[in-house]
């Protein structure tokens, strides 16, 4: 009995071990499966906007010609710079140097609430409302929606931030990193999807 | 004697097999082992099957007279609605989601899902789905009634004025239902890509497993656009945007084309796992490998493919200009090919096979005659010159039901006959399924035939009184429905008696070929003491080469000899 249970604990054993170095690659693996799946909604969106801005009789609010740029340019350039920015933590943190890797994450989360405080101004100076008209609507839906992603993604950077400070985080890998990281980066193309179509394309 | 025996791992695992008898309490836990999750699935999902159900022949009693006797219209409306939401949203879906779950690992030779705890959570969020849309039964102005299309603008039209109601619910009820879709298709996805065994290349994975993956990443491409329309439905319901009213500036339209895109190759999300189902079954009762194995697999793809660029077959009416009419009349007949294909193979594979008639094999072949008839009338539906004519009528009603009872529910029940000795452990009483099987297949004929009829004559669907020339015709469509509802009971009294007082069944009744069918009935926790080395491909019926290196379950001696005729698979 005690040689049976010891072979089944062997056995336990190589395949918790088995398991463990499969969870990460598994885990990569899914994360992509799921954005690309995202971004199918955001595509949906995109190809509504299209639809409504190119058949609609009243696209413009009473009152409104166009959105100004400026503003959200800036944002822009905050946003996308942001990418690289948290691309640098993570090189830090592949390089064990973790406080390089809290420094740059930190300025990943700054410049990404920056974005959604210039989101926020931008949406308070506008004269339209979420009901007025198609514009309206797809405007606020899709920046809504985008900000909404950014916020999740300033979340899950303030988690991997905190969780920086555990003794043994990285036993396992750097999966929540390279997802947070994954993720921001999806964030920051749909953007200058988001971008070109409600901004450049007047 | 060097064997582990099962007791003895169990006791390390301490953890009882999942069908044991004094183990049912786990079926009610948040369980995260893909074998207790699959049962959870199969069993909830058949409680909404029933109750899906019981709302259709509540539609057939008052179809059997041409006048409004037995419900109100507006009741009935709210009938039709919930009828196709809860048998697809809470039955079809999630049935199929709970075998695949059962038997994918299996199959692959893995221990579970990639993602455990996210399949547990995926499959605790169908009773959540339930809850919401069966409560929109208790609010006021009763659940939508918008059908399970919920086209805007009736389901704008919301008369009650309430925040909450019925098509509220029911939007967040499909939304959730989605969310649960997504985390499986992940999960599924991930698990078929990255999980199965060492040796099981692509061509050696079994043709359910391809369907299940196929069937998933429809999923993933398709249920985040419904998605996208049912947040914008959502907001025009609630907030007041315009973007799918039309007194509004919105264009009703859209909707129709992101509810379509995903809601058409949503049947092939259900139709493809039966699919699989069959390429499974045939070979087993019929002695012989699958006809033309590898091409099986890839058509499943090729329909995930085409299945994407099909949709507007069903906006035929909506106003749509003729070169797209055109264009998806083409692309919808293509996917006549691929399914033709798998058609052509399974007749090929049971062609001078040695077939056992089981109820397995019998639910199998019923579901694919009911299919072969369901396809010709969907390509008689594809061309648009019929599709106008018969558009909105009780035609396609017929059609879409022989797909997805005539050859989708007959697939399910095949399925579950055919792996109840592997989940249970005991054998099902082969009398009782047979009387299932020829209360279901004449139910079948006698409800959904004659629909096709009355439809040919102009009957519309989703009315709920008629005139008297399509009388002939309902009458015998309600007294099918009646049998219909007569059927799932020895269905149930099978499933139910056996499980608890059936033979043992051993590991291999059907002396079939396959991983699912070397480990243990039921299986143990981790499905298989060692990983099985896969050296063969599947389906190797009539030869002697093995399918794995060495047999992945050594306390089992049961399982290494089923190439050899034992005594208990007389008893079939």
């Amino acid at each position: 009995m005690t040689a049976e249970r010891a072979i089944a604990q062997d056995v336990e054993a190589s395949v918790r071990q088995e398991q463990e170095h499969n969870e990460a690659d598994n885990s990569k693996f899914g994360f992509i499966v799921f954005l690309l799946s995202e971004s199918v909604i955001f595509l949906s969106f995109f190809v509504g906007y299209i639809v409504y801005k190119t058949t609609a009789i009243d696209w413009y609010p009473l009152g409104v010609t166009g959105l100004d740029v400026s503003a959200p340019r800036i944002n822009t350039i905050v946003l996308v710079s942001s990418s690289f920015i948290i691309y640098v933590a993570e090189r830090y943190l592949h390089d064990q140097k973790l406080w390089g890797f809290r420094l740059f994450l930190l300025a990943t989360i700054a410049m990404g609430s920056y974005f959604l405080y210039g989101q926020v101004v931008e949406w308070r100076s506008l004269s339209f409302g979420f009901t007025s008209g198609l514009f309206g609507g797809t405007f606020y839906l899709l920046t809504g929606f985008h900000g909404l992603h950014v916020l999740t993604g300033i979340l899950l950077q303030g988690l991997m931030l905190s969780r920086s400070f555990f003794p043994g985080n990285y036993d396992n890998g750097f999966f929540g990193v390279e997802a947070t990281s994954l993720f921001w980066h999806f964030v920051d193309v749909i953007w200058i999807i988001l971008f070109v179509l409600i901004y450049v394309w007047q | 004697m060097t064997n582990i025996s099962l007791e003895a791992m169990d006791g390390v695992r301490a953890q009882p097999y999942p069908g044991a008898p004094d183990n049912w309490k786990r079926f009610f836990t948040f369980s995260t082992d893909h074998k207790v999750i699959g049962i959870q699935y199969i069993v909830t999902s058949f409680f909404f099957f029933l109750v899906g159900g019981l709302l259709s022949m509540i539609m057939r009693g008052e179809l059997i007279s041409p006048d409004t006797d037995l419900v109100d219209r507006t009741v009935y409306n709210a009938l039709f609605t919930m009828h196709g939401s809860i048998m697809l949203f809470l039955w079809t879906f999630p049935v199929l989601v709970g075998l695949s779950n059962y038997l994918v690992p299996l199959m692959i030779g893995a221990r579970d899902m990639a993602f455990p705890r996210l399949n547990a959570v995926s499959f605790w969020l169908i009773p959540v789905v339930g809850v919401l849309m069966i409560s929109s039964f208790l609010i006021p102005g009763g659940p939508s009634q918008a059908g399970w299309w919920a086209y805007p603008p009736v389901s704008l039209q919301n008369p009650t004025g309430n925040l909450i109601n019925g098509q509220v619910l029911w939007i967040l009820a499909v939304a959730i239902s989605g969310v649960s879709s997504i985390m499986g298709g992940v999960n599924f996805v991930t698990t078929i890509f990255k999980m199965r065994a060492p040796g099981m290349t692509w061509f050696r994975t079994p043709a359910f497993v391809w369907a299940v993956l196929a069937a998933q990443m429809i999923q993933l491409y398709g249920l985040p656009a419904l998605t996208a329309g049912a947040v914008m439905l959502l907001l025009d319901l609630t907030v007041g945007t315009s973007f799918f009213a039309p007194e509004r500036g919105g264009n009703p339209i859209l909707y129709q084309h992101f509810f379509w895109f995903y809601s058409h190759p949503a049947v092939y999300v259900m139709v493809l796992p039966v699919f699989g189902i069959f390429s499974e079954l045939l070979p087993v009762h019929a002695r012989k490998p699958l006809f033309g194995y590898r091409v099986i697999a890839v058509s499943s793809v090729l329909i995930t493919g085409i299945s994407a660029l099909v949709w507007v077959h069903h906006m035929f009416a909506s106003a749509t200009p003729s070169w797209m009419r055109i264009l998806f009349m083409v692309s919808s007949m293509l996917v006549g090919v691929p399914t033709g294909i798998k058609v052509f193979g399974w007749v090929a594979t049971i062609w001078g096979g040695k077939i056992r008639l089981t109820t397995p094999m019998l639910f199998a072949l019923g579901g694919i005659i009911n299919f072969v008839f369901a396809g010709v009338t969907g390509i008689m539906l594809a061309s648009v010159p019929i599709d106008i004519h018969v558009n909105n009528t009780y035609f396609v009603v017929g059609h879409f039901h022989y797909v997805i009872y005539g050859a989708i529910v007959f697939g399910i029940y095949a399925g579950i006959y055919h792996w109840f000795p592997k989940i249970t452990g005991r054998l099902y009483y082969e009398g009782l399924g047979k009387v299932h099987f020829v209360l279901t297949f004449l139910g079948t004929l006698l409800t959904f035939l004659p629909m096709h009829a009355a439809g040919l004559m102009g009957m519309p669907r989703r009315v709920a009184s008629y005139d008297p020339e399509f009388a002939f015709w309902n009458v015998l469509a309600s007294l099918g429905g009646f049998l219909l509802g007569i059927s799932t009971l020895p269905f149930i009294l099978n499933m139910v008696s056996s499980w608890i007082l059936g033979e043992k069944a051993g590991d291999n009744p059907w002396r079939a070929i396959g991983l699912e069918w070397l480990t243990s009935s039921p299986p143990s926790v981790e499905n298989f003491e060692e990983i099985p080395t896969v050296i063969a491909a599947p389906y190797g019926y009539g030869s002697n080469e093995p399918l794995v290196a060495a047999n992945p379950n050594p306390g089992l001696i049961q399982s290494t000899s089923f190439l050899i005729q034992s005594p208990e698979s007389e008893v079939l």
